[in-house]
């Protein structure tokens, strides 16, 4: 009976830590996301569109981790996964869990891509990775790859 | 003085742009011919193709999710137009030092594991696909063919669902195809999809 109890106490605990510890992605179509790319706040917004089966997003992934720590008071890094629904489970969560994302992480599912690309920005033709950094004053739309030094001095520009 | 301005402004716009110009072909512009090694060995340009109306060029690779997820529909495009005189070229464009799964012999066992009845072609110098302006797969150009060559007539995406054949509302390339058998009108000229960046 006591061991019964153990088990069930033991058992109880793992599944908490398992709820604290399981990742929930946000997911939504263009129309949830776009308000992400129009944030009013007075901080600066980093916006990269990336998705865990794309090398280079992989690759420049930790150099926005490493802003968002290094420039917590002053901007908010969004990370717009293009992962697909089916590997939501198998490959975004696990990847996401690994990594130990700490910044916001949006998930865009909608496969009328025509529809919005153009919408995020008339130049960017689908490829990814792509970043946007704007604030109240300055947008600017990057469709190029990123090292830590260069994403930061970008970023100054905006201060 | 005042042009000297004008050309610092200028150069200093292509400079700063954190946006990379477009090149590559617009609609009507004359598309270049090549000479490109097929995954039979043999080498396929499009002046093979005497009696070709056109040609649907697809710039696929093996390793990107959603050129995988198009094979199936590249295929039934080969299928239902080569006969009409519209065949499907294909063209991996990527660098396979950076992407081994896309070596020629990846290109034969994968065409072989699908039956691919086009050419799938390797731009082993990657020479083609910046003319073109191709930025990554799958990444589709509608050639018709002229007397000035082959005229480009269509820039995109295959459809507008990557993700279900069956919830396709648009068939981008078809219309464009059909309009162009037909010797009719059609207006999505350019559309734009994700696709992975082509691997330099």
């Amino acid at each position: 009976m006591k061991y019964i109890l153990v088990l069930v106490i033991f058992l109880s605990l793992s599944c908490k830590f398992e709820t604290k510890d399981s990742v929930i992605l946000e997911v939504h179509d263009f129309e949830g996301v776009a308000r992400y790319l129009e944030l009013k706040g007075s901080k600066t917004y980093v916006v990269n569109f990336w998705a865990t089966w794309c090398a280079p997003c992989v690759k420049e992934l930790p150099y926005f981790e490493t802003l968002q720590a290094n420039y917590s008071d002053s901007i908010e890094v969004v990370l717009i996964s293009l992962d697909f629904p089916h590997q939501y489970e198998t490959k975004l969560k696990p990847f996401i869990k690994k990594q130990n994302l700490k910044s916001k992480i949006v998930v865009l599912d909608d496969p009328d891509m025509n529809s919005w690309i153009p919408k995020v920005n008339p130049q960017w033709d689908g490829a990814i990775p792509v970043t946007l950094i704007y604030n109240e004053s300055k947008r600017l739309f990057y469709s190029r790859t990123f090292s830590y030094q260069e994403l930061e001095s970008e970023l100054k520009t905006f201060f | 003085m005042k042009t000297f301005l004008s050309l610092l402004l200028l150069l200093s716009t292509v400079v700063f742009s954190p946006v990379s110009q477009e090149k590559g072909y617009d609609i009507g512009a004359v598309a270049t011919d090549f000479e490109l090694k097929n995954i039979d060995g043999n080498t396929v340009s499009l002046s093979d193709f005497k009696d070709a109306k056109g040609f649907i060029i697809v710039f696929t690779c093996n390793t990107c999710p959603y050129a995988v997820a198009y094979e199936d529909r590249i295929e039934a495009l080969n299928k239902k137009y080569a006969s009409k005189g519209f065949p499907v070229i294909a063209i991996m464009p990527n660098n396979v030092k950076t992407k081994p799964g896309d070596s020629m012999k990846a290109m034969q066992i994968r065409a072989k594991e699908k039956g691919f009845t086009f050419p799938y072609l390797m731009d082993a110098d990657q020479s083609i696909y910046p003319q073109y302006g191709a930025t990554k797969t799958p990444h589709i150009y509608v050639l018709e063919s002229t007397d000035r060559g082959p005229v480009v007539q269509y820039i995109g995406a295959i459809d507008d669902n990557y993700k279900d054949p069956a919830l396709v509302k648009n068939k981008y390339v078809e219309i464009a195809v059909d309009a162009l058998l037909n010797g009719t009108r059609f207006e999505i000229r350019k559309t734009k999809a994700i696709g992975c960046s082509i691997k330099i």
